[in-house]
């Protein structure tokens, strides 16, 4: 049995906003397959008791001093926007008609 | 100029510093040699000639005026693209920031540039700094100066060419799975991950936050410390960046003595799938350096053999996450908008046009890993896993000073040989993750030529978190003494060689 199909990687794609030809979807999913069926191998060795960690250094709560500083212009900001309107980013509609 | 770019960094430094050459003239030198290489090894993505020699005359301004200057002031430095750069374009390597000129510097760019080293450019990489060949980058391959046939490693291969080419001094790279010390092997250098958080991640352009670490490439060790020097220690606009004192790289490289260490060699990283002349090599060191006075152990750390595993659900996942960024909204690539098209139709067509087919892979494979009903079964696996190579480690580092392995399992492989078999690419990295994991330092010194291949051979010295002073100390004991047994570097050898 396949570790993931090619169904799965398609609503994958659709979660992660990208939108793949079917070509594309085609050769993910059989390379996706060998990839998950290898990395299994993490629950071989992981147990219930062992604690996860997510991060190298145990820091915690880091936080600067809550005071203003200098930041970028708004021109600066739209600089490499791909499209500005009223020094504003423009973007493509968001809602749909009947929203 | 070839007796400029013949010099080392520190040596360059030294020559600039007491007037013999100025920044200027040694800039200008390594311009002349990009300009008649950089065609054939591609290890530039963009070249700052100009910007590169405003910078130099400035140094040179500030030496005529008496100020008291860095030992790197005036020295070129390659720097990685993946780095924010102000006056440069920064892409990633990626189709999807083509272009983009970012507003602001990274911490480690503006110390560079406080430390007057001259920025010669941005080199190539894999896309998004995913990949162990360069060969991901959306601009073309780098090749290996000891073979063009071959890759100069990755992600950071453009910098590791560019040094082992003689197109730049020194070079930075991040190091997420390896990045820095895999393609420092394969193409002779000295490659170094300090210890996660102690280089600044801010103006990084992020893959695995949790991983990614700064850090540095030279011909020989002491430029490796001069530039690690240069740009680590504590940022503020890091969260992840720890408060500690650089460790005393420079003098561990100076010092180059190994009398009295305890080693410990470890079992895991060597035997089956490893490549003979690797081994041969392997092996040969571990007798210099007991020849030199130190104290050569087995360790067994079981839990590395799943490191790999591990490492492809945990860089994935964090790369989904990160990489959401790149919405087509407020900079870089879109494409489709077109007036009938919603702003997630966009975004989604934006994305599948602006990233390569390994980010791609790595963003699906993530997302998976990330959804409800697998999330416990991988990334929290993952995660477990992570907890016991941290332990591994641990316990090693209570009987050893230092553990060493081959940085690689083979030498520099053929262009195109593993761009279909995505496994197969990430097996490259196996000697060097379970330090991106566990996040100590590891250091990659040149250990001789494969007898098979005639090609590099790196021996990996892993040091515990902030001790990174040990794996220099180390790897310049065996510098110094290959040194007296080649009667010259390494990198002399090569055919780029000047």
């Amino acid at each position: 049995m396949s570790a993931i199909t090619r169904d799965e990687v398609a609503h994958l794609a659709r979660l992660a906003r990208l939108a793949l030809p079917e070509d594309e979807l085609d050769q993910l999913a059989a390379q996706l397959d060998v990839i998950i069926s290898a990395v299994a191998k993490v629950q071989e060795v992981a147990k219930g008791d062992i604690p996860p960690t997510s991060h190298a250094l145990p820091l915690t709560n880091v936080y600067r001093p809550d005071e203003v500083r200098p930041g970028l212009t708004p021109d600066q900001a739209l600089a490499e926007a791909p499209a500005v309107e009223d020094g504003r980013f423009r973007v493509p509609q968001i809602l749909g008609e009947e929203e | 100029m070839t007796e400029l770019i013949r010099l080392s960094a520190a040596e360059l430094g030294a020559a600039i510093a007491s007037g013999e050459t100025s920044a200027v003239e040694a800039t200008q030198a390594y311009l002349d040699r990009i300009e008649a290489v950089d065609g054939e090894i591609h290890a530039f993505l963009h070249v700052a000639a100009e910007k590169a020699l405003e910078q130099a005359r400035a140094v040179d301004a500030r030496r005529a005026a008496g100020e008291e200057l860095g030992p790197l002031a005036g020295v070129p430095v390659a720097h990685k693209d993946v780095f924010t750069t102000k006056d440069m374009p920064t892409t990633a390597a990626s189709k999807i920031l083509e272009g983009w000129q970012p507003p602001y510097d990274a911490t480690v760019t503006e110390r560079l540039r406080d430390a007057g080293l001259v920025i010669l450019g941005k080199t190539n990489m894999d896309e998004f700094a995913m990949g162990s060949s360069t060969e991901n980058s959306a601009y073309g391959p780098t090749r290996n100066p000891w073979n063009t046939e071959r890759i100069p490693g990755g992600s950071s291969g453009g910098s590791s060419a560019a040094v082992a080419a003689f197109e730049a001094p020194l070079a930075t790279g991040t190091d997420t799975g390896g990045s820095i010390r895999q393609p420092a092997a394969v193409c002779g250098l000295v490659g170094v991950k300090p210890t996660y958080g102690s280089s600044s991640r801010y103006g990084l352009i992020a893959f695995a936050s949790s991983l990614d670490t700064p850090g540095p490439f030279a011909r020989n060790v002491l430029d490796a410390a001069l530039l690690h020097e240069a740009f680590s220690g504590h940022d503020p606009r890091d969260s992840t960046s720890v408060d500690a004192p650089v460790p005393p790289v420079v003098e561990a490289a100076r010092r180059a003595d190994v009398s009295g260490m305890r080693i410990g060699m470890v079992k895991e990283l060597s035997g089956e799938g490893y490549q003979p002349g690797v081994l041969q090599r392997f092996t040969e060191a571990v007798e210099l350096l007991e020849s030199l006075g130190a104290k050569v152990v087995e360790v067994s750390c079981p839990s590395f053999t799943t490191a790999l595993a591990a490492y492809y659900l945990i860089a994935p996942s964090e790369c989904s996450s990160n990489l959401a960024r790149f919405d087509a909204m407020r900079y870089g690539l879109r494409v489709g908008d077109d007036g009938t098209r919603s702003a997630e139709e966009v975004m989604s067509l934006t994305r599948a046009q602006g990233f390569g087919p390994e980010v791609k892979r790595r963003i699906i494979l993530g997302t998976y890993a990330l959804s409800s009903g697998y999330y416990d079964a991988y990334y929290g696996s993952a995660q477990q896993v992570r907890t016991l190579i941290k332990r591994d480690f641990d316990a090693a580092f209570e009987h050893v000073d230092v553990l060493i392995s081959p940085t690689t399992p083979t030498t520099a492989f053929p262009l195109g040989e593993r761009t279909d078999d995505p496994m197969a690419m990430y097996l490259a990295d196996l000697c060097t993750i379970p330090t991106n994991l566990a996040g100590n330092a590891a250091l990659s010194v040149p250990c001789g030529l494969a007898p098979e291949d005639d090609l590099p051979v790196g021996l990996q010295v892993m040091a515990p978190a902030l001790a990174d002073d040990r794996a220099y100390q180390v790897g310049a004991a065996v510098e110094a003494a290959l040194r007296d047994r080649w009667g010259g570097d390494l990198l002399s050898r090569c055919s780029y060689a000047v």
